[in-house]
């Protein structure tokens, strides 16, 4: 192994999806010197840069604005925040255009310019460009493995594997922005398996909390034994059963929980032949990516019936992650920030999915305030080189015991056995989650006590660690939350139970502890 | 997953060693990058997108390593497809290929009105 890559910067970022490259702007913006480290490629990596990423856009009229406000409180069910929501509309506003000269915003037929919806590809290749000119230093192939500690628990920088040289990367700076993006548990979701909880599980050790992580129930349909989730195609779908009988499933949005119930019956078959025929020539030019497979399988989704399935989404379409406690998206550690994915979206989504609209507009704005709140922190404490620091990884990086690791794949496995099936987390009950929860927690002592390697594994298993640890959050969170709210069906406990308006906070690895929710933080008021 | 990297158009610039977000290939020194970790192929089709030479070819089959009709894959046009329909480099200003992302929202409403028309008639 070759020595290890030193660096000093005042704001480092982990992750290079849309969260982190904002925060790598506005930091840099402020003044900060910025260093960016992803696990892949910073412009491919992550689940923007796969999907078409359409923004919260609603236009700066205070009835508009209220209006669209009241519509997602409704969806909410009492976890939100409509300040954090005009917030995050405000700034997507008045961001967005900004990115002319990098994203060529296309106009409509009646020649007005569009910049709502954003293709992945374009966009997440604009970021990497303005953080470049925005003097940004950004470290590709770079999976983040550990934070660093002073000795008075405040952040320090962090720590890696530059994976294509073959050598370890350490950068001490004044604070760190978590952009790792959700967990979505292996699930072949177009673009997220880098999305595999290691923010959550770094941030955790180094003391921050979590919230909602029991939210993890959000599933798209995509055709069977492929990662296609973009699910406009949907809006005109028609279903079978394997006989060949048209399953009442309505097309869109809301069926996943038909669709879910059909898929735990038998084989569940597909046709797009509603889709009209003007539509079906536009797809390509709206999606580039959709018929890809379809072509590939010489299938012709408009004439053929194609098997599908459900593809879990864990924590990116879903809601849980890292809690925030100020107004710019700080967590309770000193020096840590937290944005995008890696942050929970119940200030801005509630109890239900933030995809389609708020997701963008929160990575948006949560990696600005993150960004530039990291960037005044590194200015009022320095980088304090001389100071000792500690690594804060501990499951899959430093063993407790000398004995022989389970086999990796058989645990990767035990998650995604655990984490994605429809009967186990999509229809929950206490004692399927119980069940699982033994699992993990088997799985997690299994990995404390004997993972930790050197060499390419080493990534391997910390993302393994974080899965499990993601896995054990979120039932655990399933567990505490006996009712159903939004997203989250318990079959033991069909009802909303006012007692449970509230967001379930937790901290800890190994023995995680729930927390009394700090009060939602207030943001302050924002001129429209 | 990845199956193909076409050997007589690679040109070896190794972009797609660079890009890829699961650090599925390998630089040779002679030719070609290798296919190392298939097996870590999340098929996203980026490898293909910033392919200038249309020497990638990724399956539809994320689950699996499937064989590949290399006959049928050139017949039938799929390398480069991805590159092309998104416009990219030498097709950036051919109006076929134009981005027209922005209909995504409508198209939506249009399928809403579909479903709701069928629904009371
Ligand atoms: C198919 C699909 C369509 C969607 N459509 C919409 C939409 O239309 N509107 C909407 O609002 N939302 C949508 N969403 C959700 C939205 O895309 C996400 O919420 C948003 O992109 C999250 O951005 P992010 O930067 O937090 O995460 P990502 O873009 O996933 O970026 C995370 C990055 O962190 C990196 N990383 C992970 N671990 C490490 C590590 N250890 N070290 C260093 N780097 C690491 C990853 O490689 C990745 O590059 C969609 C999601 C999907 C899956």
């Amino acid at each position: 192994m070759r020595e290890t890559l030193q660096l000093e910067a005042d704001v480092l970022v982990l992750g290079g999806g849309l969260a982190g490259t904002w925060a790598a702007v506005a930091a840099a913006r402020s003044g900060a010197r910025v260093i960016l480290a992803d696990k892949g490629y910073c412009g491919t990596s992550g689940v923007t840069a796969t999907a078409g990423p359409g923004h919260w856009w609603v236009p700066p009229d205070p009835a508009l604005r209220s209006a669209a406000i009241e519509k997602r409180l409704a969806t909410a069910f009492g976890l939100a925040d409509p300040a954090w929501m005009a917030r995050i509309i405000e700034l997507t506003w008045q961001t967005l255009p900004t990115l002319a000269g990098y994203y060529d915003f296309p106009q409509d037929d009646a020649g007005v310019t569009q910049y709502r919806g954003l293709r992945g590809p374009e966009y997440m290749r604009a970021m990497r460009r303005l953080a470049l000119d925005q003097g940004v230093q950004i470290l590709d192939q770079s999976p983040a493995l550990e934070l660093l500690l002073l000795a008075d628990g405040a952040v320090a920088g962090a720590r890696g594997h530059q994976r294509q040289l073959g050598q370890d990367w350490q950068v001490r700076s004044g604070a760190v922005v978590v952009a790792t993006g959700g967990c979505a548990f292996l699930s072949h979701l177009l673009g997220a398996h880098t999305n595999t909880g290691d923010g959550y599980l770094m941030a955790a050790e180094a003391g921050a909390a979590l919230s909602g992580m029991e939210f993890t129930t959000y599933y798209t349909v995509a055709p069977v034994h492929t990662s296609m989730t973009r699910s406009m195609s949907y809006a005109f779908a028609t279903y079978y059963d394997a006989a060949g009988h048209e399953l009442p499933i309505p097309p869109g949005p809301g069926s996943t929980d038909a669709l879910a119930r059909a898929l735990l019956q038998g084989t569940v078959f597909c046709s797009l032949h509603k889709m009209p025929a003007d539509v079906r020539a536009q797809l390509p030019r709206i999606s580039p990516n959709v018929m890809l497979p379809f072509a590939r399988q010489g299938i012709d989704p408009y004439t053929q019936r194609f098997e599908v399935t459900l593809r879990g989404e864990g924590t990116v379409r879903g809601i849980g992650g890292l809690d925030v406690v100020s107004d710019d998206c700080a967590t309770r550690v000193p020096g840590l920030y937290a944005a995008g994915d890696a942050a929970t979206r119940e200030l801005i989504a509630g109890a239900t999915s933030g995809g389609g609209a708020q997701n963008s507009a929160w990575a948006l704005s949560s990696g600005h305030w993150a960004g530039q709140g990291a960037a005044r922190h590194a200015r009022s404490v320095g980088i304090r080189t001389q100071a000792a620091v500690q690594g804060a990884g501990e499951a899959g990086l430093r063993p407790r015991t000398r004995a022989a690791p389970p086999p990796l794949a058989a645990v990767r496995q035990l998650v995604t056995a655990e984490m994605l099936p429809l009967d186990k987390n999509y229809f929950r009950t206490g004692a399927g989650l119980r069940q699982s929860l033994t699992l993990l927690d088997d799985a997690w002592q299994a990995i404390r006590d004997s993972a930790g390697v050197d060499g390419a594994d080493r990534m391997k298993w910390r993302e393994t660690a974080a899965l499990v640890a993601s896995g054990r959050w979120s039932y655990r969170g399933a567990l505490a939350r006996a009712e159903s709210r939004g997203m989250h069906h318990r079959l033991d406990h069909r009802q909303t139970d006012a007692a449970l308006a509230h967001r379930l906070v937790q901290h800890g690895v190994d023995q995680p502890q729930w927390q009394t929710p700090v009060s939602t933080p207030q943001p302050e008021e924002q001129p429209a | 997953m990845i199956e193909w990297i076409v050997s007589d158009r690679c040109t070896g610039c190794n972009q797609c060693v660079a890009v890829c977000p699961t650090n599925v290939l390998e630089a040779a020194s002679d030719g070609p990058p290798r296919i190392a970790r298939q097996e870590d192929c999340q098929t996203c089709f980026m490898c293909e997108l910033y392919c200038q030479e249309d020497a990638i070819f990724v399956g539809a089959d994320c689950e699996s390593a499937q064989p590949v009709d290399r006959q049928a894959v050139l017949a039938q046009g799929l390398l480069g497809q991805f590159r092309r329909d998104s416009g990219w480099d030498e097709w950036a200003s051919d109006p076929r290929y134009a981005n027209e992302h922005w209909r995504m929202d409508r198209v939506f409403l249009l399928a809403r009105a579909l479903a709701s028309a069928q629904q009371t008639g």
